[in-house]
């Protein structure tokens, strides 16, 4: 079986596929991929299913070596990449050869990059899925030494390219009323979207601190209200009135009051922010939420028809001789960067 | 849609982010308000409705995830809506299928060591506390915060004590910890604010299993108190139980 075997490996890297949805009865949160859309665009370049599992690198890379031929891709937080030596693009599919070595280093911007490979991550599924709830106690953080088994490959394709969107600088997240709305006054509302904000120290696969100067958030009657469902995107005030945005991977349920909810499509933006990364929030109604939601929704269903051949320098190719340069019928007169598409 | 600016008065269907629906039976736990939400979400399950992605039951509220796409807001609110008149959700039977588990537990010795306090915080002795808690038979409210963990009530009034003000860094999984006229019967290993009255043997939790849940809502259970050398022995002989005997409830 063909796969990579990790050498080296970051504090913050695990298996992620689209989590478990469906078993918030049973206390488990649906966890996942902290950016799916970079789960999104993996599987965009490697011509397959979304729901494949990947590896998640939370703020640095690692090394890896290839136990066979096999295809990867990188996406999400750009982070340094060389096989063997030699640059990689990011965004793109390449292929890896036994026993050759892919070094990824830290995130340029943005925290969590993720490598992919052709036929998905094929560790053990465990309640249907394959990602890792360390919070619910499913499966580990990656480490030196573990093996990342390759699927079953349907494709050969590689050297495909997509301009990834830009999600990792903060920016503006907007944000639907919920359930306990209600419980802060108008004025706590409007200065809530009026502020700026930024990422706090505090920050993991559950939830991101904001933080910002001035009072903070309160609700009324704060610490009284009864335990109810977590949300993704719930924006939590903590008993001192400190915004968190909760993640996926959170608990279920919690007792403490809740803002509004931000967009999932904007969510990508919040798990990707580094450090200081500036914020703003924007009330938008049910309408507009659901609008914004089913662009970015089309927008990801369109991923595998936005990926284009990746440009080379062929002079900055060292084995130019061995790479298949023609492929399948070429027609004289087709724009061959006009589509990547194999249906 | 009911205006989240409103007033509550219960019950009360109100969104939940973008793609959610709660429905609400009260604004603090009673045994009605849990026992209309267990009724109620299979009420809802049973309706089968396209576009309902998945439901959960807290302790008085019901939680409908949908895509709006199949199941616009107005739609599933309106067939919500119809639900909640149909009857008194609050007397309604409990869903079918429930169990009794009797379950050892060791009250107090250093592997519950916060019996004594908790006793004295209620206004026992140790032996009174034990008698209370142990022969009361407390309701699974609903499951939550971690994989397959209950939240358990109601307890008497006695038993209404506020959390530490600390936390306990650290309670074993089977822990039976008290707060607020409810136990919560710890899943994993876990820091908690509640006290930690008993220990039990019972594993909730089994992620590789056939069915890895062992607990459902609605489920009733009662922490038979047992000596700790009894206690070792069930866990040695049962050790993903620890002697917990469970039985159907007639419906």
């Amino acid at each position: 079986m063909s796969g990579l075997r990790i050498l080296r490996i970051g504090p913050a890297a695990s298996v992620q596929d689209l989590g478990r949805p469906g078993l918030l009865g049973q206390g488990v949160s649906q966890g996942g991929a902290a950016d799916p859309l970079a789960l999104a665009e993996g599987a965009a370049l490697l011509r397959q299913d979304p729901g494949f599992a990947a590896l998640e690198m939370g703020g640095m890379g690692g090394e890896f070596e290839a136990a066979g031929p096999l295809r990867i891709a990188l996406t999400g937080a750009p982070m340094a990449a060389a096989l063997d030596g030699e640059a990689l693009a990011w965004n793109a599919s390449h292929r890896m050869e036994a026993g050759q070595r892919l070094s990824i280093g830290a995130a340029r911007s943005g925290v969590y990059g993720y490598l992919h490979l052709g036929g998905g991550i094929a560790t053990d599924p465990l309640l249907g899925a394959r990602a890792v709830h360390l919070m619910a106690g499913l499966g580990q953080a990656a480490k030196a030494g573990d093996f990342l088994p390759g699927g079953q490959d349907q494709n050969m394709e590689t050297g495909l390219a997509l301009t990834a969107e830009d999600r990792f600088q903060g920016g503006e997240l907007r944000i639907v009323e919920s359930f306990q709305s209600h419980l802060f006054p108008d004025e706590v509302r409007s200065r809530f979207t009026a502020t700026a904000f930024s990422r706090g120290s505090r920050a993991n696969r559950m939830g991101i601190e904001m933080v910002s100067d001035g009072e903070g958030f309160a609700a009324a009657g704060q610490l009284n209200i009864l335990s109810e469902v977590i949300l993704p995107g719930d924006v939590q005030m903590t008993g001192d009135g400190k915004p968190f945005v909760l993640l996926r991977e959170c608990q279920t349920t919690g007792g403490y009051p809740r803002i509004g909810t931000v967009l999932p499509c904007d969510l990508p933006k919040v798990a990707q922010a580094q450090a200081g990364a500036a914020f703003r929030f924007r009330w938008i109604s049910l309408e507009e939420g659901l609008e914004a939601q089913a662009k970015s929704d089309a927008a990801v269903k369109a991923l595998p028809s936005a990926c284009k051949p990746l440009l080379r320098d062929p002079a900055a190719i060292r084995d130019l001789l061995s790479y298949q340069l023609i492929s399948g019928a070429v027609s004289a007169d087709a724009d061959p960067f006009a589509t990547g598409e194999t249906q | 849609m009911t205006s989240s600016q409103e007033a509550p008065a219960y019950p009360l269907i109100r969104r939940a982010g973008l793609n959610g629906l709660l429905v609400s039976f009260a604004g603090s736990l009673s045994e009605p308000s849990n026992r209309a939400a267990l009724a109620f979400r299979s009420a809802v399950d049973a309706l089968a409705l396209d576009g309902v992605a998945e439901t959960m039951a807290s302790l008085a509220s019901v939680f409908v995830r949908f895509d709006p796409s199949l199941l616009p807001h107005s739609v599933l609110e309106a067939r919500l809506q119809d639900l909640l008149t149909a009857q008194d959700w609050s007397l309604a039977a409990l869903p079918a299928g429930r169990r009794f588990w009797r379950v050892p537990t060791v009250y107090g010795t250093e592997l519950a060591p916060q019996l004594a306090e908790a006793a004295d915080a209620a206004g026992m002795t140790e032996a009174q506390a034990i008698d209370s808690l142990g022969s009361a038979r407390v309701r699974v409210l609903t499951i939550g915060f971690a994989p397959g963990q209950p939240y358990l009530g109601s307890l008497g009034p006695e038993w209404d004590l506020p959390r530490q003000t600390g936390l306990t860094p650290k309670v074993p999984r089977g822990a039976l910890v008290q707060a607020i006229r409810q136990f919560v019967l710890f899943a994993t290993s876990a820091p908690t604010g509640w006290r930690h009255v008993g220990q039990t043997g019972l594993t909730l939790f089994e992620p590789e299993a056939a069915h890895p849940f062992a607990l459902r809502p609605g489920d009733e259970m009662v922490f038979e108190p047992v000596s700790k050398p009894d206690f070792l022995k069930h866990c040695q002989e049962d050790s993903r139980r620890g002697g917990a005997i469970v039985s159907e409830i007639a419906a």
